[in-house]
């Protein structure tokens, strides 16, 4: 009988076994269960077990949205069961995830049902109508759920409208491999009681009763101590019998193994993206529609010093590495403030940031790196930003804003909701001029509005989507601004970089030769060869990996250096640039 | 006559030849009540001890002649088990042990206090507990605002050999910061723990001294296995401490020791899995990983889950 039984739903709970931020302890067949329901009413059905080192998440903490283990604080996500933070490794950590099992699970009848692998659907029970029923408790009981099945059928009990008489006939309706169906008359009255004995081992059961109708009160209450006198009863003899049988064995469940890439202690990053500081996530808000706002806080001591326009590499707990404009206006040394837009194409960065990334995590992060310095030597300077673009422009406005010195803030968006750090930008006062709503072409119109009347002196700093920053480029060149007054920072490269050329590298200082392969970047070939070199974006497009070039033909690919600049053939960005002479010689 | 023949033929129940051949704890010496005999279990099997007020000790069988709680004279005990006085412990083996358990050399300096800080049951095989005795990720879930605080959860990269010259696992420049790393600590502080693996069921754990930094104090767990999952767990600990009375130093560590119990319990299964695929490491887990390795070399199966080969 117990054969087929991990094909079929059982129950393993009662609905109400699972109240508010509850972990159930539950078992089928030998096999352990972790339920818990999330905040979203989902009921997640888990081995339970951590697949770290075993321990059981029933007496783990559900927060809600995730599951945290007692031992460690590795944390699981409703539904899927992935971890989703190993607060031991806040940097390093692998790009793989460590995915709990998880079973099938279903609310019918005021139970949560689950099997190891069910076929089709929880059964229908006739007679029995949701949101009218009454739930009897589990009864657990020491014998075997064939034997309670057939003690079940014998089972005589009160309707509930009659439920302090005496002369009820019951009868047999239906009856299954795990159910029994009995309807109880006492003159006009009648109730249906539905049982189903879920296996919880071979020798242990758990008797769970629900009625066709639901009562309240003191009357409730008395069926329901009817049923559980008769009931305890009844297991007390089913146990009498069992104690006297042979005990079966108890099932052993087979745990599945972990993939041979869990198996493995993961190695050290060799990405060479050193992450030393440590923070922690102070406060996360809201700062605009889509965009969540991180405070970052140092474990020990202060933060390193930035400038406006500096960004930091965050070390994502999924392994991915991001990089983020630090929003702070000047003396704010307390805390970095990142703004993260949710990225709908997001590989698992931006994502990982608004999802699953909370108060009071540690993250690792690289110092503040500035490749978009600001001058304050201008006549005036001219902010455009374009959606989350505004990041490091708005540390720049504060900035100039504090010194009392001449600028515009322009900031293109979608609608009022998409201006992120309202606060911020309302100190900024008349400098700030929000363009809404605007279409391609009406962006291109306003850019030249804004462009127009460049006075030798005047600098201006994008950042924005490629588009925007492509012709806000081309009207500025157009209107006679220099290469030089205009900075700009791509949030990454949309090039297709060629990486089928193979050169050779000298390294001055160094004294030494590499050889670069198609397919791999000078960046990469450096490190193989134990020569450090910082990086951030490794995408040409932040600047963190830029060389000095003394001879050869740079082959540019990144969108971090100007068009004067690219012709000047003296600087490399090495993570994406290559070069179309045989060799070249750079400064380091 | 057949019962004595019984007793001489009975084969132990750990078939074991490894752990069967080693020296296993039963009791502090200091605890031990004198010339009375005293009864526990040793892998499944009853085994009873005494103690002389002279300081003789004596380990054997149980038989009923000799009942716990009768008056005994150790010299006259026959049939009687290999003992060792180590390290407050009477230690004894049910096979034919080495020589010699493995060295503290800090146990003999003079100026440590030396005690038995608890003697704790706990439903766990042996392995799953050393391993968690090397353990520093859980300090800030489990041992809160003692060994361990959020937010510093990071356990930092650390160095594990096996021992030229002695068959044992040693893991060192070990970092975590702690709130209270002992009694003598005031406030928090980053602590640098050396452990060391030199038994199968033993850990010697060496952590900065809070009364004197140029030197180490030592925690030991000696476990003796009552069967595959079920141990009683010594803790030995050797510190410096002018300060504290017996009793606080005591409570700490079985504070400590309270707070691990329900997690060790909770650990499924029970016995340590040495199949790699058993369970998912992570980088902190180094020293685990390679307890886990030198147990399978040992060719060690009571208490574990030996991998399929």
């Amino acid at each position: 009988m117990l054969d087929t039984a991990k094909n079929r739903w059982h129950p393993i709970a009662a609905a109400h076994d699972l109240p508010f931020r509850h972990v159930f302890h539950a078992q089928l067949l030998g096999r352990e269960f972790a339920v818990w329901r999330a905040d979203d009413g989902y009921v997640n059905v888990w081995e339970n077990r951590c697949l770290h080192r075993g321990v059981r998440l029933s007496i783990g903490i559900n927060d809600g949205r995730e599951l945290k283990c007692q031992y460690h604080g590795w944390r699981y996500a409703n539904r899927t069961a992935g971890c989703t933070y190993i607060p031991a490794h806040p940097a390093d950590a692998p790009a793989r995830t460590i995915t709990n099992r998880t079973f099938p699970s279903a609310e019918r009848y005021g139970l949560v049902w689950s099997a190891e692998e069910p076929e089709g659907e929880v059964p229908d029970v006739s007679g029995l109508t949701e949101g009218q029923l009454l739930v009897l408790r589990g009864i657990p009981v020491n014998a075997p759920a064939d034997r309670l099945v057939e003690r079940l059928k014998s089972y005589r009990f009160q309707p509930n409208d009659r439920i302090d008489g005496e002369a009820a006939a019951v009868t047999l309706e239906a009856e299954g491999e795990f159910s029994v169906a009995l309807r109880a008359r006492d003159g006009s009255a009648k109730t249906l009681c539905v049982f189903f004995v879920q296996p919880v081992d071979s020798n242990r059961s758990v008797i769970r009763g629900v009625l066709d109708r639901d009562a309240e009160g003191a009357h409730r209450l008395s069926i329901l101590r009817h049923h559980n006198e008769r009931l305890s009863a009844l297991r007390d003899a089913a146990e009498r019998q069992a104690a006297k049988e042979p005990a079966p064995p108890p099932i052993d469940p087979t745990f599945e193994r972990v993939s041979i890439e869990l198996s493995e202690m993961p190695e050290l990053a060799a990405h060479g993206r050193k992450a030393s500081l440590r923070v922690q996530v102070a406060r996360k808000w809201k700062a605009a529609e889509g965009i969540a706002a991180f405070e970052l806080k140092p474990l020990k001591g202060l933060l390193p010093t930035f400038q406006p326009g500096a960004h930091i590499d965050v070390h994502l707990p999924n392994g991915l590495i991001r990089q983020y404009s630090i929003i702070n206006g000047p003396g704010e040394s307390e805390s970095y403030i990142i703004g993260v837009k949710l990225e709908p194409e997001s590989k698992g960065g931006s994502s990982v940031l608004h999802e699953t990334v909370r108060e009071g995590d540690i993250l690792a992060i690289s110092e503040p790196r500035n490749n978009f310095p600001l001058r304050r030597d201008s006549i005036k300077t001219l902010f455009i930003a374009g959606g989350i673009g505004i990041t490091p422009l708005l540390a720049m406005a504060q900035a100039l804003h504090h010194s009392g010195l001449p600028h515009e803030l322009h900031y293109f968006a979608q609608g009022k909701e998409q201006l992120a750090f309202q606060d911020r930008l309302e100190l900024l006062r008349d400098a700030l001029t929000p363009h809404l709503g605007l279409s391609p072409a009406e962006t291109g119109a306003r850019l030249r509005e804004l462009l127009t009347g460049y006075r030798q002196g005047m600098q201006v700093y994008l950042c924005g989507p490629g588009p925007m920053l492509e012709a806000a480029r081309q009207i500025a060149s157009v209107l006679g601004w220099p290469e030089t007054a205009v900075h700009f920072e791509y949030f990454k490269n949309t090039n297709k970089i060629d990486d089928s050329s193979s050169f050779e590298v000298a390294l001055a200082r160094s004294c030494v030769t590499l050889q670069v392969p198609a397919g791999k970047t000078i960046l990469e070939v450096m490190r193989e060869n134990g020569l450090d070199m910082p990086s951030s974006c490794e995408q040409g497009a932040c600047g963190t990996c830029m060389a000095t070039v003394i001879e050869g033909e740079p082959d540019h690919q990144d969108v971090y250096l100007n068009e004067a600049e690219k012709r000047s053939g003296t600087k490399i960005m090495t993570c994406v640039s290559r070069a179309k002479s045989a060799r070249l010689v750079l400064d380091l | 006559m057949i019962e004595l023949k019984e007793r001489t033929m009975k084969r132990p129940k750990c078939s074991d030849p490894v752990i069967l051949n080693l020296w296993h704890p039963l009791a502090a010496i200091s605890e031990t009540s004198p010339d009375i005999v005293n009864e526990t279990v040793l892998m499944e099997e009853r085994v009873s001890f005494a103690v002389g007020a002279d300081g003789a000790i004596a380990a054997w069988r149980s038989r009923p002649e000799l009942a716990p709680g009768d008056e005994v004279e150790i010299g006259a005990i026959e049939d009687v088990l290999p003992v060792k006085n180590a390290y407050g412990y009477l230690w004894t083996s049910l096979g034919t042990p080495p020589a010699d358990l493995f060295p503290i050399p800090e146990w003999d300096e003079p100026d440590r206090r030396r005690l038995n800080a608890a003697t704790i049951g706990v439903f766990v095989s042996a392995p799953r507990a050393i391993e968690n005795f090397l353990d520093m990720g859980h300090f800030p879930y489990v041992h809160t605002d003692i060994l361990g605080a959020e937010p510093h959860t990071e356990v930092k990269e650390y160095d594990v050999d096996i021992s030229a010259d002695r068959d044992e696992i040693i893991a060192t420049r070990c970092r975590f910061y702690q709130p209270m790393a002992s009694t003598a600590a005031q406030g928090g502080m980053e602590v640098e723990y050396i452990y060391r693996v030199p038994h199968p069921y033993c850990s010697v754990l060496y952590k900065s001294s809070p009364a004197d930094e140029s030197r180490l104090d030592v925690i030991a767990i000696f476990l003796q296995p009552v069967d595959q999952e079920h141990v009683r767990a010594h803790m030995m600990l050797c510190v410096l401490d002018e300060r504290s009375e017996d009793k606080v130093i005591k409570r700490f560590q079985q504070t400590i020791f309270g707070q691990d119990k329900p997690i060790l319990e909770n650990q499924y299964p029970k016995r340590l899995p040495l199949d790699p695929r058993a369970e998912t490491p992570i980088r902190a887990d180094k020293s685990a990983i390679a307890y886990r390795r030198w147990l399978s070399q040992k060719g060690v199966t009571y208490g574990v889950i030996p991998a399929a080969t």
